[in-house]
C-alpha cells in the first residue's frame, strides 16, 4: 500500500493505529457513552464527520495559520463543525442527541481530533488528511460500536435494542452498562487486538512504522519500531535466514 | 552446640513457623463457628452455596495457574479462604450461578489478573461481592429468612440494619446471637467476635484495625446517628450488618491492609468514618464492604505517609 494513499489511511485508522484500541485516545466519550451499541455508533459517526472536515479544512489552511496561534485556530474550526453536527443531531435524531447529551459538545476537546490536526493534517495535503480523518473516525466508530455492543449484550441482553439473550434464562449483569463495565470490556478489546497483531509480528509480517506518531509514552502499539525489542527479534530472524542461505550456498 | 557455630547463613536467623498455609488455615478455623451457625440458621441452601463458592474459587485458581504455567498454589488455602469469605457475604437464598460468577470474578479478575496472592490491591472476596451487588442488586439484597433452623415458611424480611434505618424496632439479643436475616456469615456477632479474639490471641492479626474500626464507627454513630447517647442504638449498629465479619476478617487481610502500625490505626479510623457515612447518610443500610474496598485502594498512600524512620536516619538536622 502506498504511503498516504486513501486506502492506506483507512487501514491505518481502522486497524494499525486505531485511536481507541491502539492510541488509547478519546477515552472520555469511549467510556461514558458506550452504554449501548447505538450510542457508540452515534458518537463514533458524529466524531467521524467532524474529524473528516476538520482535518481537511486545517490541512487547506495549514500554511495560513501562524504556528504560534495554531491551537486556538484549530479549536475554532473544530468547534464550528461540532456546532453544525449538534444542530443536525438535534433536528433529525433528537433521541440520540438526548442519549449522548453533553458528550456531543465535548467532541470539541476530543483529543483524537486535535491530535490528528496537530500530527497529521498540519503536515499533509487536504485529500490524504480527509481520508486520514475518515479512517480514524471509522476506527473510532468501529471500536465504540463493538464496545457498546458487548456492554449492551452483557448488561441488558440486547444488541441495537434487539433481544439476543432472553431474560427467561439470562439475568443481565447490570455492572456492564455502568462505568466499571466500560473498563472491563475496553481492556478485553485492547488485549484481543494486541494478541492478534502480536501473532502477526511473530510470523514475521512486521508492521510499518506508524506515520505521524508523536507520543511514544502514550502509545500502545507494540509493533512500533521505536520499541526496540520487537525490532531486534525481527532483525535477528532476518539475519538467521541470511546465514542459513549463505550456508546453503557454501554447501553447494 | 559446636556444630551450630559453623552454621553460617544470611539473616534472618530466627524464623517463625508460620506459613501462608498455616495462617490461612487459622483464619478458616476462626471463621468456622460463624459458618456452621450460618448453616444451622439458614439451612441446606446456605451449605450448598458455600460449597460451590469454595469449589469454584479453588478450581479457578488451579485452572488459571495451570494454563498460565505458574506454580500451582491451591494448597496454601488462600483461594479456599477467599471462597469461604465470599460465601459468608452472600444471602443464603441466591441462585446457584451467583457463587459461580462471584468466585470466578474474585479469583480471576481481582486476584490473578493483578499477579496472584500478595499482588491484589483489593480484597478478592469483597471485590466480588461488590461486583455481584452492583450487577444483581435485586438478588443480592433479597434476604429471605426461614426462621431459626428453617422451621417456618420462608418469608422475605429486611435485615436488622435495614429495619433499624427504617426506624423499626429490632431485637438486639437476636442480632447478637445471630438468629436474624442477613448474609450467611454476618448474622452472629457473638461467634464472629469469638473467631476474631482467637485470631488476635494467636497473633494472626493485630488488634489495631478491628478495634480502631469499631471504636471509630461507634463514636461516629454517637455523634451523627441522631439518637444521642442511646447505648441500645449504638449496640444495634455495632452488632448489625457485616461489621464484625468485615472488621476482623476482611479489613485485616494481609495483602490489602497497611503493614505499618500507625498505618493500621489510620486505616481503621478511615474505615469507621466511611462506614458511618455510608450507613447513616448513604442510600443503603450497609456500607462495610464499600468502605473496606475503598480503603484498600488508599493503602499505598497510607503506608507512604506512615513508614517509620529507619534507625539513624531523620531527626533534627
Amino acid at each position: 500500500m502506498k504511503n498516504n494513499s486513501a486506502l492506506e489511511r483507512l487501514y491505518n485508522g481502522i486497524i494499525k493505529e486505531n485511536p481507541t484500541l491502539v492510541l488509547i485516545l478519546g477515552m472520555c466519550p469511549t467510556l461514558a457513552v458506550t452504554t449501548s451499541a447505538i450510542n457508540g455508533a452515534g458518537m463514533g459517526l458524529s466524531t467521524t464527520v467532524v474529524l473528516m472536515f476538520s482535518n481537511m479544512i486545517i490541512s487547506i489552511l495549514r500554511n495560513f495559520i501562524p504556528d504560534r496561534v495554531r491551537i486556538p485556530g484549530y479549536i475554532v474550526i473544530i468547534a464550528s463543525l461540532v456546532t453544525v453536527v449538534q444542530f443536525l443531531l438535534q433536528g433529525y435524531v433528537p433521541a440520540l442527541n438526548d442519549a449522548l447529551g453533553v458528550y456531543i459538545p465535548l467532541i470539541v476537546v476530543n483529543c483524537i481530533i486535535l491530535g490528528r490536526a496537530e500530527s497529521y493534517a498540519s503536515k499533509n495535503g487536504p485529500v490524504s488528511s480527509f481520508f486520514d480523518g475518515l479512517g480514524m473516525g471509522l476506527g473510532f466508530t468501529v471500536s465504540l460500536t463493538i464496545l457498546g455492543a458487548f456492554r449492551e449484550l452483557l448488561g441488558a441482553g440486547t444488541i441495537f435494542g434487539k433481544t439476543i439473550l432472553s431474560e427467561s434464562f439470562y439475568t443481565p449483569i447490570t455492572i456492564f452498562i455502568l462505568a466499571p463495565g466500560a473498563f472491563f470490556v475496553l481492556a478485553c478489546l485492547v488485549a484481543a487486538r494486541n494478541k492478534i497483531m502480536n501473532r502477526k509480528v511473530k510470523n514475521g509480517e512486521m508492521e510499518e512504522i506508524p506515520a505521524g506518531c508523536g507520543d511514544c509514552s502514550a502509545c500502545g502499539n507494540s509493533c512500533c519500531s521505536s520499541k526496540s525489542f520487537f525490532d531486534m527479534s525481527v532483525d535477528n530472524k532476518k539475519e538467521e535466514t541470511k546465514a542459513a542461505s549463505e550456508e546453503k550456498a557454501e554447501n553447494k | 552446640m559446636n556444630e551450630q557455630l559453623y552454621n553460617v547463613s544470611a539473616n534472618p536467623h530466627v524464623r517463625d513457623k508460620a506459613s501462608t498455609h498455616s495462617i490461612m488455615l487459622d483464619v478458616i478455623i476462626a471463621l468456622l463457628p460463624a459458618t456452621l451457625f450460618g448453616f444451622w440458621n439458614f439451612g441446606v441452601k446456605a451449605i450448598i452455596n458455600t460449597v460451590i463458592c469454595v469449589a469454584v474459587c479453588v478450581l479457578a485458581e488451579y485452572v488459571w495457574q495451570r494454563f498460565m504455567h505458574q506454580k500451582i498454589t491451591i494448597k496454601d488455602c488462600s483461594a479456599a479462604l477467599t471462597g469461604l469469605l465470599l460465601a459468608l457475604n452472600l444471602p443464603p437464598e441466591v441462585p446457584f450461578w451467583i457463587p459461580v460468577i462471584g468466585g470466578l470474578f474474585a479469583i480471576i479478575v481481582v486476584k490473578q489478573l493483578f499477579g496472584g496472592l500478595g499482588q491484589n490491591f483489593m480484597n478478592p472476596a469483597l471485590g466480588a461481592r461488590c461486583f455481584l451487588l452492583i450487577s444483581f442488586a435485586g438478588i443480592m439484597t433479597n434476604f429471605s429468612y426461614n426462621g431459626f433452623g428453617g422451621s417456618f415458611d420462608a418469608t422475605t424480611s429486611a435485615t436488622p440494619l435495614a429495619a433499624l434505618k427504617a426506624g423499626e424496632v429490632v431485637n438486639l439479643k437476636a442480632m447478637f446471637l445471630g438468629n436474624t436475616a442477613g448474609t450467611i456469615g454476618e448474622t452472629s456477632a457473638l461467634l464472629l467476635l469469638v473467631g476474631g479474639v482467637y485470631l488476635i490471641a494467636k497473633k494472626i492479626i493485630s488488634w489495631r484495625i478491628p478495634v480502631c474500626y469499631i471504636v471509630t464507627l461507634g463514636l461516629f454513630v454517637l455523634l451523627f446517628g441522631g439518637h444521642g447517647f442511646d447505648m441500645a442504638y449504638l449496640a444495634e449498629q455495632l452488632c448489625g450488618g457485616g461489621l464484625m465479619l468485615g472488621a476482623f476478617f476482611m479489613a485485616t487481610d494481609y495483602v490489602t491492609s497497611p503493614i505499618t502500625p500507625k498505618g493500621q490505626i489510620v486505616f481503621g479510623i478511615l474505615l469507621g468514618i466511611l462506614t458511618g457515612i455510608f450507613r447513616l447518610f448513604g442510600g443503603s443500610a450497609e456500607g462495610v464492604s464499600y468502605a473496606i474496598i475503598f480503603c484498600n485502594l488508599l493503602v499505598p498512600l497510607i503506608e507512604r505517609v506512615t513508614t517509620p524512620t529507619a534507625f539513624g536516619k531523620g531527626g533534627k538536622k
